[in-house]
């Protein structure tokens, strides 16, 4: 990697402060950062640690009931916290989907909504790519793109967003907490991450000069009826070719309120508005999710390599509802089941 | 930050106290093998995808080749070094050489810190969950079973 100046934030207002550059980033657990270093995709001047700064690490209840995850708690104590393993089970196990113990270890909060794509285009510095160099195109769409999007790709990116714990995120509503220069802000989490269009090297709303400070999740009961299903070429340590955070509120077998997010099929974390409202007040049947399966992937369009990803997809969709009205069908590392 | 950018590091390795003066892209893995001459700590991937550089790093285990030694200042670091001795094997030690659980040993220091951090984790349950759990550890000998086997029997040992 390159030369780079090491700073280390004593607290959120010194690290605020020093982040003004573009030319600065933070890192935290580093397990992407300092991959892409290593390829020489991200070569930053100078580098702000920002693990001292302790109040980022709490994971705590409000007075209203929500639960915020600081920015810094790791992936894994967020996983096994007993607030978040109670109440918001569909996140600790898509958080379990994802990566290795090892990294889980490492990884923080705020720095999983911030991980780049792993397209294979993006992570080599020597060919082009509109992400990494604004202009100069998209090997991918010719290219092997067995990983890449079915939905939401613009001409200038077909790139997919890989975390696990975001599909859930996204699934329950959490609300991104930002700090920065101009104060403080927040961002509903289907906001936050953007679709490539034509700015494909922005891939969210979060400004140079603002840090994520915590992820809040709403004070709603979804821990009877959830699943998140992820599948991969592997039964673990790989990335998701399709993976669904589904997750309902029942009144006796109807449909009161659903939540379906997929991963592995676009530039962040895929919620549809009608699918929901389509299983809202219908009877949990495995027609009805076929139904609402088509509604999700109606404008799926695939490259030559991951055609067989919308029939996927949608299978993928279907069965996860199926899981999730029977816990005990949940197999380790999101495997399908049923 | 002086004119050749180097960092002083504090850091106690295998129990004892420990100061380097690095560059801050020097790798805690690199760290470990080069400067302080542990080389018990393998580097498989350098990219985060083998789990051979797994140490544990106050308590918890971790990949070295992701760590930037400049970030672990006053850290506790535990490496295949600061596990057991010839005289007195740590029983996963034990256990590895009971049930043929490496071959060419190169990723079997990755999978013995991490099969510690895991059971100091206290997790796994059923042997797939011990299988997800230690799925960060590559091993291209083949030795998956054995070192299941292994870890299996000190984990129902310590019950």
């Amino acid at each position: 990697m390159n030369d780079f100046s090491y700073i280390k934030a004593e607290n959120l207002e010194h690290a605020t402060r020093e982040i003004q550059t573009p030319e600065t980033k933070i890192v935290a657990g580093g397990t992407n950062l300092i991959d892409l270093m290593k390829y020489f995709v991200v070569n930053p001047e100078s580098l702000m640690d920002v693990n001292a700064i302790s109040e980022l690490k709490e994971i705590k209840t409000t007075e209203s009931g929500s639960l915020v995850l600081g920015a810094l708690a790791s992936n894994a104590e967020t996983a096994y916290h007993p607030a978040v393993e109670e109440k918001y089970p569909l996140l600790s196990q898509a958080i379990l989907a994802g990566a290795s113990a090892q990294i889980r270890n490492m990884a923080s909060n705020g720095g999983n909504l911030l991980q780049k794509t792993r397209c294979y285009y993006f992570y080599d510095p020597h060919v082009p790519c509109n992400k990494r160099i604004p202009g100069s195109g998209c090997p991918a769409k010719t290219g092997f793109n067995r990983m890449h999007a079915i939905l939401g790709h613009s001409e200038d990116c077909i790139a997919v967003f890989p975390s696990d714990m975001c599909v859930a995120l996204a699934a329950l509503n959490a609300v991104v907490h930002i700090t920065g220069n101009s104060g403080n802000r927040t961002v509903p989490f289907s906001e936050f991450h953007l679709l490539p269009g034509n700015t494909p090297h922005i891939d969210n709303v979060l400004k140079d000069n603002e840090i994520i400070i915590g992820i809040e999740l709403p004070d709603e009961d979804f821990s009877s009826q959830y699943s998140y299903l992820k599948i991969r070429e592997r039964s673990s340590y790989a990335f998701a070719l399709i993976s669904v955070a589904t997750a309902f509120k029942m009144n006796y077998n109807v449909i009161s309120e659903a939540r379906i997010a997929l991963g592995g099929v676009a530039h962040k974390p895929w919620r549809n508005g009608d699918a929901e409202t389509y299983l809202k007040g219908k009877p949990a049947s495995e027609e009805h999710f076929a139904k609402a399966a088509d509604i999700i992937l109606k404008d799926a369009s695939a490259f030559k390599h991951n055609e067989y990803k919308i029939k996927l997809a949608k299978k993928a969709i279907v069965r996860n509802c199926k899981m999730a009205l029977d816990l005990s069908s949940h197999r380790v590392g999101a495997k399908p089941s049923l | 930050m002086n004119e050749k950018n180097l960092q002083k590091v504090q850091m106690t390795i295998n129990g004892s106290p420990q100061t380097l003066e690095i560059k801050p892209w020097v790798s805690l893995l690199d760290a470990l093998r080069h400067h302080l001459h542990l080389t018990g700590t393998k580097k498989g991937c350098d990219h985060g995808q083998c789990g051979a550089c797994t140490v544990l790093v106050d308590g918890k285990r971790v990949l070295s080749c992701l760590t930037l030694a400049v970030m672990k200042d006053g850290a506790d670091t535990k490496t295949i070094e600061g596990i057991g001795s010839a005289e007195n094997l740590h029983p996963l030690q034990q256990a590895f050489i009971k049930h043929d659980a490496f071959q060419c040993g190169y990723c079997t220091p990755g999978q013995i810190c991490s099969a510690i951090g895991l059971l100091d984790e206290g997790k796994a349950q059923t042997r797939e969950e011990v299988q997800d759990l230690m799925s960060g550890n590559l091993c291209r000998c083949g030795a998956n079973r054995g070192i299941m086997n292994a870890i299996m029997e000190v984990k129902n040992a310590e019950l």
